[in-house]
């Protein structure tokens, strides 16, 4: 384990990175956030009474021409549903395979969608593993904006390929986080496309650095059970059908702490995305904790 | 009070796992806490059992008996079984269910089976509401064993013209048929879909841009999905009052009263 000494003397990007992240906390409150719902209650229910850190979304299937535009609807939106910070990654549209020329393009449209409010905004940096070094430039450049707080691994590669080894080392010694897509497909997955067993492989070999598990896997019941042994992967739970169990597995599984929510708007409803939380049978504490705790708590860990 | 009609939703076990609320008890009252006043109820049972009628007569059953007036059976008819028009006489005349519920993928036949059509035929002439249910579940969760193909809805735009009195309901549409084809599928006046997996960013909103209004259905899939998903989904879209009532309630009822 690292050091409090240690953690601190990183490179002055994560430094401004906490002081960030502990600004917006005290900035926003729940109160601000709920002021902006929409004035007509036509549900029965109500958005969550804790406010939520959405640590996966998107700019593509958003309306709007722009980055600007299209992050200020996505925000509207965020405020209708309670939610107070995004974290976004990837422009548009969706390249499984981002040449080092796209990667650089959709890193610049995310950069831009971020400056429409620095405070409610974090982003990760695209990544490909088939490019390592354009990687390592990209995470350069855009690690210098202080709300950059992690790398996005998504399908261009396996996670276990040793390729990826510089990238998750510079990753580490930036203080970001390493999501990485994960599913279990039952109709096969993309050829690289990571299984969350593919991501303990990875996490096995940097027990310091911080991975979450994207979607679970999808089918939750395999990707808890695989990463269960490994404390250094979070799950999450965004861009999956909102069955009912999922949280309450990972939470018994995994501890609350260990569970992140994301939604994967715009693909996915915020609304059934936060169901799953919403609706588990957990304690409001653990509540609280998936839908901000746990994931503010990462951050400025790192 | 809120009235809220919820056409989606299942009694009994789901084959490969177990669903926090799926006791019939524990089921109602999570309904009745979110302002649920009707849960049209199929049986997760009739998915791979091939006694039928023991599927219905349970549903029947646990309605009454758990139900406290909120849970109205649907039930099913598996047009592969041999004699399956006397399930179909049977929902209709002996148990005066409302309408059916059909499976196609698990019941392994396509939309443009003779058998389908003849029996959305039946329900036409018998006034009786037919109920498909497009997707069970994500194919790529499926459980191996389990894993049934999707169905292809297409078919639906040549069929339905021939039923124009039929009242059919596609359930869990939006999975596996693109908008394009629903849209198309809608021109028919006489259909309606639910919301339960449609997804998206204020998904309903910009479907009131393709499909009347009319035409949507609150249903949850309750108890395989969280039920706050589409309680959720009809804030996100922001709708106004109009249109939410017709969504969550009006126009359900108007399929009964008709
Ligand atoms: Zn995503």
């Amino acid at each position: 384990m690292k050091t409090d000494v240690e953690r601190i003397s990183g490179d002055a990007g994560s430094c401004c990175r906490r002081d960030f992240l502990a600004t917006t906390l005290a900035g926003l409150t729940l109160a601000s956030c709920n002021q902006l719902i929409g004035k007509e209650d036509v549900s029965p229910i109500n958005y969550s009474a804790f406010p939520i850190w959405d640590s996966h979304c998107h700019l593509s299937s958003i309306f709007g021409n722009s980055p600007e535009e299209k992050m200020t609807h996505f925000l509207k939106i965020a405020d209708v549903t309670g939610i107070e910070h995004v974290v976004i990654y990837m422009g548009w549209p969706f390249v499984l395979d981002p040449t080092p020329e796209i990667l650089k393009k959709q890193n610049d449209q995310v950069l831009r969608a971020m400056k429409v409010n620095p405070d409610r905004i974090s982003a990760y940096v695209y990544v490909n593993p088939n490019h390592v070094d354009a990687s390592l430039n990209e995470m350069d450049r855009c690690f210098e904006n202080k709300g950059m707080v992690g790398i996005k691994l998504w399908v261009a590669s396996r996670c276990d390929e040793t390729s990826l080894a510089p990238i998750i080392r510079k990753a580490e010694k930036q203080n970001a986080v390493i999501f990485q897509h994960t599913w279990i497909k039952t109709t096969g997955n993309l050829k690289g496309e990571s299984t969350p067993m593919q991501l303990v492989e990875l996490a096995k070999k940097f027990p310091e650095a911080k991975f979450i598990c994207g979607h679970a896997g999808g089918v939750w019941e395999l990707g808890i059970r695989a990463i269960r042994p490994y404390s250094n992967i979070f799950v999450e739970t965004a861009g999956s059908s909102p069955t009912a169990g999922f949280v309450e597995m990972a939470v018994r599984e995994l501890g609350a702490e260990r569970v992140i929510f994301g939604s994967d708007a715009g693909g996915r409803s915020f609304a059934s995305q936060i169901s799953k939380v919403l609706g588990a049978d957990i304690s409001e504490q653990d509540k609280k904790m998936i839908f901000k705790d746990n994931y503010q708590k990462l951050l400025m860990m790192n | 009070m809120h009235s809220i009609i919820d056409v989606n939703i299942n009694l009994s076990r789901y084959p490969t796992r177990r669903l926090p609320d799926d006791e019939p008890e524990l089921l109602v009252r999570k309904l009745k806490s979110v302002g649920v006043s009707e849960a049209w109820a199929g049986s997760f049972d009739a998915l791979l059992h091939r006694d039928i009628e023991g599927v219905n007569l349970r549903l029947k059953k646990d309605c009454e008996r758990f139900g406290q007036r909120i849970l109205i059976p649907f039930g099913t008819v598996n047009p592969a079984l041999p004699d399956w028009k006397e399930d179909f006489h049977r929902c209709v005349e002996k148990h005066h269910f409302r309408g059916i519920r059909l499976f196609p993928a698990y019941h392994r036949y396509l939309l443009n089976d003779k058998r389908f059509v003849e029996l959305l035929h039946l329900a036409e002439d018998a006034g009786a509401i037919v109920q498909v249910v497009m997707t069970v579940e994500d194919a790529r969760t499926q459980h191996p064993l389990l894993s049934v193909s999707k169905i292809d809805s297409k078919p639906l735009i040549d069929i339905i013209p021939g039923v124009p009195n039929l009242k059919l309901m596609l359930l869990n549409a939006f999975r596996d048929t693109n908008m394009n084809t629903i849209t198309k599928i809608c021109e028919n006046k006489n259909v309606s879909v639910d919301i339960a997996m449609l997804e998206g960013v204020q998904k309903i909103r910009i479907l009131l841009e393709k499909v009347s209004v009319n035409q949507i259905l609150f249903g949850s899939y309750f108890p395989f999905f969280y039920i706050e998903s589409a309680l959720l989904k009809m804030k996100e879209s922001q709708l106004n009052s109009d249109d939410s009532k017709k969504i969550f309630y009006q126009n359900a009822k108007n399929l009964i009263s008709e």
